[in-house]
């Protein structure tokens, strides 16, 4: 265990000395940062002509208008950038030749991975506390209900967790970065959009497809809806995906 | 310390080393020596724990790589053909990361990395970006990486590869140092460096072993013959038909104006002869001597020796 946390710690500082973080984490917050901007300028305006026209005031939800919009843009812009977070973490140690520093140790191949798991869901964590002061501001501002936000922000945390396990997935597959980004993003991207036909299906197949869809389970959450069976289901994933991994890391190994 | 049997690599269909056994006492300096692609990258890499053999067993200090890998890696310290650096990382960070992942225990990091910056003579750059390092500086990281948690086994695979000569020197000159405490695997295909390092060669081909011996020991049992080098100062056409007419030679060539190898059979002491010879044709003898094989005649013949059967 305590090896995990010495290599999650060596690619985090990895992370924040190179350029590609700021860069991330700074575009990232300028998208979230319109967005929450424009949504809240729309809300406003919504709210004001609804005092004016229907004498209702604040009756608009302040959670439906902005929190949800905004949670949902944040999930789509980290679809598109934790491939960029997550590509480096084995195709680099591949192309650097410093793998073998890591096997030769007496480290378990399992704490390596959870090492760089960890590594990576923290930067995304990262990313979402700066953008929290979006939240903050609301909550000093306006009335929104904590509880829904609460559960929003840790689905699409949840998310990001699964989208850095398929990263990790395609990381340990090639010693390319791009193409490690790109696999990853087309599996994460995959995810999201099965669950977009299966609305009008009713057939078992539709149920099935319905419950791998990672939407399907983002969706409940961000609207305030806590079931633990969402929770059961990016666990699993995760542990699967990360499974995954491990075997064909492990697998590198004997050839 | 280290005892291999019968182990055997399989890379796909290609078998890249073949039913090795041989052992290494505590304390040995062991060189390989072998031509590229000779096995010793995998042979290394089975020790070092990173690929587990295809059939065979390894033990080190007495844990089965397979069985007890964890164990078996915790007493070495390796540093591959490529050493593994973090470009982005500084020397001193890396150094201390990699104290903590081999289990230097927390309060004993400190001086440990102290220690070997020391040892490596890497002081002055211990702030500095490895990837901005040369590459002697970034060989010694390798180095100072692999003996940071003062293993018993030290695996040193190419240690001198793209360095220059006087980084050479340096480099050597440490492992020198290090074999006063360590047990040292060393691979290399340059084989002055051998000579100079290892007390007990190991000569790899083709995936086989072709020999295992002291230095000593390998010089005299090859040596089929003696050979002799002939200097005069006046040339003639015939020496060489002269020379090959002594009883006992087997051979002469001219090497150089003036200048002639002789091999003659083992124990016939032809010198006598020779200078006779030289004398009565006034020929001038400017120097007669007896040169050894050296290492890189034998590995020749090894390497040459085992394909001719074959073909």
């Amino acid at each position: 265990m305590r090896t995990t946390w010495i290599i999650a710690k060596r690619d985090m500082g990895s992370f924040f000395a190179s350029p590609v973080f700021y860069v991330i984490a700074t575009v990232f917050l300028f998208l979230h940062s319109f967005t929450f901007l424009n949504l809240l300028d729309s809300f406003s305006g919504q709210s004001f002509q609804a005092e004016r026209f229907l004498g209702q005031g604040m009756s608009l939800s302040l959670n439906e208008m902005v929190v949800e919009p905004i949670l949902f843009n944040m999930a789509v812009t980290l679809l598109l950038m934790i491939p960029v977070i997550t590509m480096r973490s084995f195709s680099e140690e591949k192309k650097n030749k410093t793998l073998p520093l890591l096997l030769s140790s007496p480290v378990h191949l399992k704490e390596i991975l959870l090492g760089k798991f960890l590594a990576c869901t923290g930067v995304v964590a990262m990313m979402m506390l700066l953008s929290s002061y979006s939240a903050g501001f609301l909550i000093l501002l306006g009335e929104p209900e904590i509880n829904p936000l609460l559960t929003g922000l840790l689905g699409v945390f949840l998310m990001s967790a699964c989208f850095v396990s398929l990263g990790l997935l395609a990381s340990s597959l090639t010693e390319n970065q791009i193409i490690a980004a790109v696999l990853s993003f087309g599996l994460a991207l995959f995810l999201w959009i099965l669950g977009w036909g299966v609305e009008n299906t009713s057939s078992g197949w539709g149920e099935v497809v319905a419950y791998i869809s990672i939407l399907s389970h983002l969706v409940p959450m961000v609207r305030g809806v806590f079931d633990t069976s969402d929770l059961m289901y990016f666990a699993t994933f995760i542990f699967f995906v990360l499974f995954l991994t491990y075997r064909v890391l492990e697998s590198q190994r004997w050839r | 310390m280290i005892e291999i049997e019968n182990l055997s690599k399989d890379y796909g269909p290609r078998r890249a080393i073949d039913n090795l056994s041989f052992q290494i006492n505590k304390g040995e300096v062991v060189g390989f020596l072998g031509p590229n692609g000779a096995g010793k990258s995998t042979t290394m890499n089975i020790l070092a724990c990173i690929m587990p053999p295809s059939s065979g067993t390894v033990r080190i200090g007495g844990h089965d790589v397979l069985e007890q890998s964890l164990e078996a890696r915790k007493i070495i310290g390796y540093l591959p053909e490529n050493p593994p650096l973090y470009p982005d990382m500084v020397v001193g960070e890396y150094l201390k990361f990699t104290a903590l992942l081999r289990q230097v225990p927390r309060r004993e990091v400190r001086a440990s990395v102290e220690h070997v910056l020391e040892a490596c003579s890497l002081k002055d750059v211990s702030g500095r970006i490895i990837g901005r390092l040369s590459k002697g500086y970034q060989q010694r990281v390798g180095l100072a990486q692999a003996m940071i948690h003062n293993p018993d086994i030290l695996i040193l695979d190419e240690p001198t590869v793209g360095l220059d000569p006087i980084q050479i020197i340096e480099i050597r000159k440490l492992i020198q140092t290090l074999a006063e405490s360590h047990t040292i695997i060393l691979s290399s295909h340059i084989l002055p460096e051998i000579t100079q390092i290892c007390r007990r060669v190991i000569i790899l081909n083709e995936g086989k072993i072709a020999a295992v011996d002291s230095l000593e020991g390998l010089t005299t049992t090859l040596r089929k013959g003696e050979r002799l080098f002939l200097k005069v100062r006046n040339v003639e056409d015939d020496i060489v038909d002269q020379l090959q007419n002594i009883p006992g030679i087997l051979s002469a060539q001219e090497e150089g104006p003036g200048e002639y190898r002789v091999d003659a059979e083992l124990d016939a002491n032809p010198q006598d002869a020779l200078a006779e010879l030289c004398l009565k044709r006034s020929w001038g003898i400017v120097e007669l001597k007896r040169t050894a094989l050296s290492l890189e005649d034998i590995f020749l013949k090894l390497t040459l020796e085992e394909k001719e059967p074959g073909e």
